[in-house]
């Protein structure tokens, strides 16, 4: 089977305390660390085990900078076969139907039976998956957490819903499927791995090797647009306690008694 | 005047909350605006939520067919193809229904897409200007949508609490629209539920729960929490990290994702607070959290916050308790 997975490179919730930067109108992006979209890893770690089992390759791929290269690697030392980054100047702005079209020129190119993206990304839209496949009018599940091949024609699927429970169905290939979270344990890639991959080449396409018009992509195509970042004022919040462990504790038993949690 | 559609999800003949929440959404997009609310469906379940829905809606459509008696996103995108006009904007909510099936549906309207709104501040007529987050929640984003040529939104349910006004008495009535359908072929077909485990523990009967996320850091301090839980007679329980990482069981988890719980005391440790956890925390417990980062959005919903490393503070708190 081959199987193409859209990946990202954001900015780590886990490792980060996000902050504005001093006009107020962007983040503060001097000192954030950046890596692999949480939800890629298992996707990347899904198409692995698929390939395992029946034959085939993984290729991944991402719209970025030349920064973006470096998730890539970090993919492709997990053991996925192949690297494609898209990277051109009128590709910045792009909103998600933008990237959607983007990924869809590359996808094209390939002859992929399967195309898996992370549920979602950075900004939490969990859009570019079901828009590519409706740009390339195949079939689309979100949210999924398991996957059974069936043969070269079908596969069958269970996709996480409200309350923990799945919904399990059958698709037809080729698809587009946006992968959950827990779905496999996505392994390590230690420095020795990564190091393994630093010299295998990874083309670079821009809009004119992908034949994308570049005034449909990039800002300039864009219905959707960020105009600032801001953090709301949601009234008072937590009351903080404050002083030293003892007396904040002291505080908290106090509170914890009256409102029945001892 | 844009015309505005709300697809309304349900189960059980009972509509979803967020029916009432299209209302309100719909007011804040354009004042006096007209809604009509779309259903689809078969049979009995549906005609009680189209008659349902007459209560807030003047206008309600219903599509009547039996593939459509289990919500399978392809078809449902198909039908709204057919039933929603060119140019309108049509609502949706963001749950695992509508995150399948809106952005696709924005693709075959060629109209733009706006996913999980928490707010809107009006339009120009071109340009209608959101509110929604980023970053898990960390930070909010102003986004403009061009709807000159339809929108398709997604809305966050809750995030638009209804008023006295949206429950006045509409005495709508129902279109049946099921000739107008259109094909109804898929290429993906629903074969059945798997309901979630049930697990050791059911964190949903505990009146206190302490509940770890991320700031757990390792397997092995799941301990630390257990002994606090044992030291206040509470059951612990996790955010979704926890549970992909299968350091506990799925029937811990709270969230919209896992379980939704009415403790009457919620123990924060180490959890961000993401809306989807948030989600599955109802009845208004007092929730105390522990995080060592001052930013993280759980302090903008907790009682009482504590910023400090839960796994130096928790052992702090079980000594203290047990001293008692």
């Amino acid at each position: 089977m081959e199987i193409l997975v859209c990946v990202k490179r954001v900015p780590d919730t886990a490792e980060n305390e996000f902050e504005l930067n001093s006009d107020g109108n962007d983040l503060d992006r001097d000192d954030l660390v950046y890596s692999v979209n949480e939800w890629d890893n298992y996707a990347v770690e899904e198409a692995i085990q698929i390939v395992d089992k029946v034959g085939g390759s993984v290729t991944v791929t991402t719209v970025g900078d030349d920064e973006s290269e470096e998730v890539l690697r970090r993919e492709m030392a997990m053991g996925a076969n192949n690297g494609v980054l898209l990277c051109d100047d009128a590709f910045e702005g792009s909103d998600g139907k933008g990237i959607a079209s983007i990924l869809k020129a590359e996808a094209e190119k390939g002859n992929y039976d399967l195309i898996l993206t992370g549920a979602q990304a950075d900004e939490g839209a969990a859009q570019v998956g079901g828009m590519l496949a409706a740009m390339m009018d195949v079939p689309y599940a979100s949210l999924v957490n398991k996957i059974d091949v069936i043969d070269d024609k079908k596969l069958k699927i269970g996709r996480e819903i409200e309350g923990g429970n799945q919904e399990m169905s059958e698709i037809e290939l080729p698809c587009v499927l946006s992968i959950q979270t827990g779905i496999n344990e996505p392994r390590y890639v230690g420095i020795r791995g990564i190091r393994k991959v630093a010299k295998l080449e990874i083309p670079v396409k821009g809009a004119s090797d992908l034949g994308i018009d570049a005034d449909s992509v990039g800002s300039s195509g864009a219905k959707v647009k960020r105009v600032d970042y801001f953090v709301p004022d949601l009234g008072e919040g937590a009351e903080i306690l404050e002083g030293s462990t003892d007396e904040i504790i002291e505080q908290l038993i106090e509170r914890l008694k009256a409102k029945g949690g001892l | 005047m844009t015309e505005i559609f709300a697809y309304i999800p349900y189960k059980n003949g009972i509509p979803d909350d967020i029916a009432g929440e299209f209302i309100v959404a719909a007011e804040k997009i354009e004042s006096g605006a007209s809604v009509t609310a779309i259903v689809t469906g078969s049979g009995t379940d549906l005609d009680k939520v189209a008659e349902s829905l007459t209560s807030i809606y003047k206008e309600v459509i219903k599509i009547d067919n039996e593939v459509l008696s289990y919500p399978n996103a392809e078809v449902i995108r198909k039908v709204l193809c057919n039933i929603v006009p060119k140019d309108s904007i049509l609502l949706a909510a963001n749950d695992t229904l509508g995150m399948d099936m809106a952005p696709g549906l924005s693709i075959k309207m060629d109209a733009a897409f706006a996913a999980d709104i928490v707010d809107f501040e009006g339009t120009d007529g071109t340009n209608l200007n959101l509110v929604r987050q980023e970053l898990g929640g960390a930070v909010s984003t102003h986004v403009t949508c061009d709807i000159s040529t339809g929108a398709v939104i997604t809305i966050r349910p809750g995030a638009f609490a209804l008023g006295e006004d949206t429950q006045n008495a509409a005495g709508g009535s129902v279109t049946d629209k099921s000739e107008d359908a259109g094909d109804l072929s898929a290429k993906r077909h629903f074969l059945e539920i798997v309901e979630a485990e049930a697990g050791d523990v059911d964190i949903t009967k505990s009146d206190v729960l302490v509940s770890v996320g991320r700031g757990i850091e390792e397997e092995e301090n799941i301990e630390i929490a257990e002994e606090l839980a044992e030291a206040m007679g509470a059951v612990v329980s996790c955010s979704r990290p926890i549970v992909d990482a299968k350091w506990l069981e799925k029937s811990r988890q709270v969230g919209t994702s896992g379980q939704t719980v009415k403790p009457k005391v919620y123990m924060a440790m180490g959890i961000s607070g993401s809306f989807q956890h948030l989600g599955g925390l109802k009845g208004n417990p007092f929730i105390v959290a522990v995080n060592k980062n001052p930013k993280a959005p759980i302090f903008q919903v907790a009682d009482v916050g504590i910023i400090e490393d839960i796994l130096e503070f928790m052992p702090e708190l079980t000594e203290k308790i047990k001293e008692l």
